[in-house]
């Protein structure tokens, strides 16, 4: 059985692959066709599926490095789209990942190109990576945009034809601002009009209110039914309208005063607009207000976007009436509503003054003598310094108080006496105090811990700090992949385990060369750090001495062997 | 005192208030480590080292005693620079007089008490005096050269000075010349951002002082000094006055108690049950629940 292993190490045999394969469950052989750029083939025949795949992978992979110079991987493989087309993606998705992240290159270098694991082992431990640079699609959700007069039509001044562009997009805001136009989608078509049909009425229909001929628009409307829906006022709008007003809170309080006052004005204080009321009833409701369209449109956009995707216009209508019949039935079903309103509008018309008194629960006050606290504290301290007290027991010799006073008068008239010496103590002494307070200073334990920023790593040389930091990420994988592979079952793991250890053990030298490498104040910084290392380093060999103990004692009993 | 134009007050302007232990009872002890004569000779010289930094500084000295303390020198009062350590030492002779008149104990046993907490307070009082003074006045310390134990009736004094020192940004430095370490000074340095030190020589005292102590508040920005390794804040518990790393505490008053108690003993609060039977009622419930 061959070892699924290929050593691209000549890099002057092959230079640019490409690699073909049949495909798995077909009744032919596992092959992987290797073809040179000049022309040369190489058929592999494996034994299994598996070993083919991992072979193909690794292939892949090895391509992926050589051109990994800036060359897109898409150029080199021509893989038959169908089945492999997910592991020509995850291939994509390694290389992808390897290029972003040097540390993960550093070690996929040393541990697969070193041989020591395989490609398949070191991506199986990294599943989560993987899914995770895949899944790149934006998370965020485009709003509406905010433009109202996106269907601004283009007129060419030469000729009458008037020219609407309806995108997708504008359709879909279309729809969420004006139920009624929605609503006469579903309707009419594809009964009665095709959807362009629609498209041009509704257009007609917009290219008569930007003119602001009222009386045309009702003389169109008379004509064409359709028409007319696009022309009148909205009154799924007006329900909306009135359904929302209900649900305000009536106790929000806003205060306004007679600047606010704008219904009393003609046209709500807008400008423009001057047409009066002079034209009959009869036009009412042709006539749309500027002020309608904006607080509908600003309501629409703010509230955002309902619907996700943007399919067919049709399935788009139906989305947008769904939700909106949703939301009804949810308020039609909410009977609470009312009841909470009425409640806080009670709480919040309250008159304090009117109310009763309230007798809020109150604790009896109880105080204690505070000297009880402090003689407790007394006795907690003396015993406190009782255990404080160093080897050495203070004098337990009563002394009488005149002798101490009087020796005491005795000493300060002694040196009134005698004065100041000159020098004041030994030049000796003070070299030795000096010396002493600067190594106090100066030895490292102080210096740690203060900063929360600064670590001992960080005041190493960057050659080490970097060199301990990688040997620490591939002792961890290669540790992960050993403590994996026991209780050792099949002949690979045990060749795998036998890898690893040979890989583990040349670790040793190369961190005490760090170690030696480093100042010598650092260096016990240094072997603190290496030392957790060591343990793991040194629990996995026990293990594994321990474990072919074990089984070289057993393998006594079996003829063959289990090499 | 003569006014000094602004100019003269740069940032190491001090006003050091120096508090020197003067319990009989503990230099009696100290007889053959450091007599107090020789102790009083490094002093003398650290407070005029003190007086040469700096045309500005201030230097006032208070004795603390077994049953007292008073001031004892003020450099800020008009005298002859030659007769200062003369004065200083008339002034102590006379304090230790009336200490010993106050000694109401005809022997006591051990190295006694020192008042630490009536010196801390005089010298606050005095520094407080000075802050009131103007908007120039010297950045004032404190340092505390105590050797005697810590007195245990002394301790809510002693913290309430730490406090209203920490609060007014005084920082305590302190060096024991005792035999063990002092607990209550190391937290009294810790609290308040100040140095605490042990000699290691006592013979070297001088040199210690003027290395360490000698340091100006602005001059501590960039200097180094020595650190103790840590800081004795250890908790005893109020039932049995052990000392304990876990316990229970009233969230009233925070006493700490080492067992579960049903009332606190410092403020009667009384604790509710202990929420010990929840699991076993719930896994019945669900067992009801289909």
């Amino acid at each position: 059985m061959a070892e699924p292993s290929i050593h691209i190490e000549n890099e002057g045999i092959i230079i640019h692959l490409c690699h073909k394969f049949t495909k798995e469950g077909s009744s032919k052989q596992a092959l992987l066709n290797l073809t040179q750029d000049q022309g040369e083939n190489y058929i592999f025949e494996f034994d299994s599926f598996s070993d083919r795949d991992a072979c193909r992978e690794y292939v892949a992979t090895a391509i992926a490095h050589h051109s990994e110079a800036g060359r897109l991987v898409n150029e080199k493989s021509n893989v038959p789209v169908s089945n492999e087309q997910l592991s020509r993606a995850e291939t994509e998705r390694r290389i992808k990942l390897l290029q972003e992240n040097s540390e993960l290159q550093a070690l996929h270098k040393q541990l697969v190109f070193g041989g020591i694991l395989t490609d398949d082992e070191f991506w199986a431990t990294r599943k989560k990576l993987l899914d995770h640079s895949d899944s790149r699609k934006p998370k965020q959700r485009l709003a509406l945009k905010n433009e109202m007069w996106s269907v601004k039509p283009l007129s060419d001044g030469q000729s009458n034809r008037v020219t609407f562009n309806l995108t997708p997009e504008i359709i879909h805001q279309i729809f969420a601002e004006k139920p009624a136009v929605r609503q006469a989608y579903l309707n009419f078509v594809p009964n009665k009009m095709t959807e362009k049909e629609f498209w041009t009425k509704y257009s007609r229909a917009e290219y008569l209110h930007s003119t602001k001929n009222v009386v045309a628009a009702a003389a169109e409307a008379a004509e064409d039914e359709e028409l007319a829906v696009f022309l009148k006022q909205d009154d799924m709008l007006a329900n909306e309208a009135r359904r929302k007003i209900r649900q305000v809170d009536p106790t929000v309080d806003m205060k306004a005063d007679e600047g606010d006052d704008y219904t009393h004005l003609p046209d709500h204080g807008l400008l423009g607009d001057e047409t009066k009321d002079v034209l009959e009833s009869q036009y009412k409701p042709y006539r749309r207000s500027f002020a309608q369209d904006l607080n509908q449109h600003a309501s629409v956009v703010l509230q955002g976007r309902l619907v996700d995707e943007l399919g067919d216009t049709r399935s788009v209508a139906e989305a947008l009436a769904r939700t909106k019949q949703a939301e009804l039935s949810d308020e039609i079903s909410n009977r609470n509503l009312e009841k909470e309103l009425s409640d806080k509008i009670c709480r919040m018309a309250e008159i304090e003054d009117l109310q009763g008194p309230r007798d809020t629960a109150v604790a009896p006050l109880s105080i204690k003598d505070p000297r009880d606290y402090f003689d407790s504290q007394h006795a907690n301290a003396l015993k406190a310094l009782g255990d404080a007290g160093t080897g050495t027991k203070p004098l337990k010799s009563s002394v009488s108080s005149s002798k101490a006073y009087g020796s005491l008068r005795d000493l300060v008239s002694e040196i009134r006496g005698t004065g100041l010496s000159d020098p004041i103590m030994s030049h000796d002494v003070a070299l030795k105090v000096l010396s002493g307070l600067t190594q106090n200073i100066s030895s490292t334990r102080f210096h740690l811990g203060i900063n929360p920023n600064e670590s001992v790593l960080n005041r190493l040389p960057k050659v080490t700090k970097e060199e301990l930091l990688h040997h620490w990420t591939s002792i961890q994988e290669l540790l992960k992949h050993f403590w994996s592979s026991y209780p050792i079952t099949t002949k690979y793991l045990y060749t795998k385990v036998t890898r690893l250890k040979d890989a583990m053990s040349q670790v040793y030298p190369k961190l005490q060369e760090i170690k030696e490498s480093v100042q010598s104040d650092f260096r016990h910084q240094v072997s603190l750090l290496v030392h957790p290392m060591l343990q793991a380093l040194d629990a996995a060999f026990a293990h594994y001495e321990a474990d072919a103990q074990r089984r070289s004692s057993k393998s006594g009993e079996r003829p063959n062997g289990f090499t | 005192m003569t006014p000094v134009s602004s100019k003269l007050h740069t940032d190491d302007v001090s006003l050091l208030m120096v508090s020197i232990d003067t319990n009989p009872f503990f230099w009696n002890s100290m007889k053959s480590a450091l007599p107090f004569s020789r102790f009083l000779s490094h002093v003398l010289a650290f407070l005029n080292s003190i007086l040469l930094l700096n045309q500005l500084n201030q230097v006032v000295v208070i004795a603390t005693g077994y049953n007292s303390c008073g001031y004892i020198f003020d450099s800020s009062t008009s005298q002859i620079q030659d007769q200062r350590a003369e004065n200083l030492l008339q002034k102590l002779e006379e304090f230790v007089e009336k200490d010993e008149a106050q000694c109401r104990e005809d022997s006591v046993d051990g190295p006694g008490f020192s008042l630490l907490s009536g010196s801390l307070s005089m010298a606050l009082c005095y520094i407080q005096r000075v802050f009131r003074s103007g908007p120039l006045h010297p950045q004032p310390r404190i340092l505390c050269l105590h050797g005697s134990p810590d007195g245990p009736g002394q301790y809510v004094a002693v913290m309430n000075s730490i406090f209203s020192a920490q609060r007014s940004m005084v920082p305590i430095d302190s060096c024991v010349i005792g035999a063990q370490h002092s607990a209550f000074l190391q937290q009294a340095s810790y609290i308040t951002g100040g140095v605490y030190l042990k000699p290691q020589l006592l013979d070297g005292l001088f040199q210690y002082l003027l290395t360490v102590f000698a340091t100006d508040l602005y001059s501590r920005g960039f200097l180094q000094l020595p650190r103790p390794a840590g800081v004795d804040f250890r908790a005893s518990c109020f039932c049995h006055k052990n000392t304990i790393d876990m316990g229970y505490i009233c969230s009233v008053c925070l006493s700490i108690f080492c067992k579960h108690q049903k009332k606190c003993t410092t403020c009667g609060s009384v604790f509710g049950e202990a929420q010990v039977q929840d699991s076993s009622t719930t896994a019945e419930r669900k067992r009801k629940a289909p």
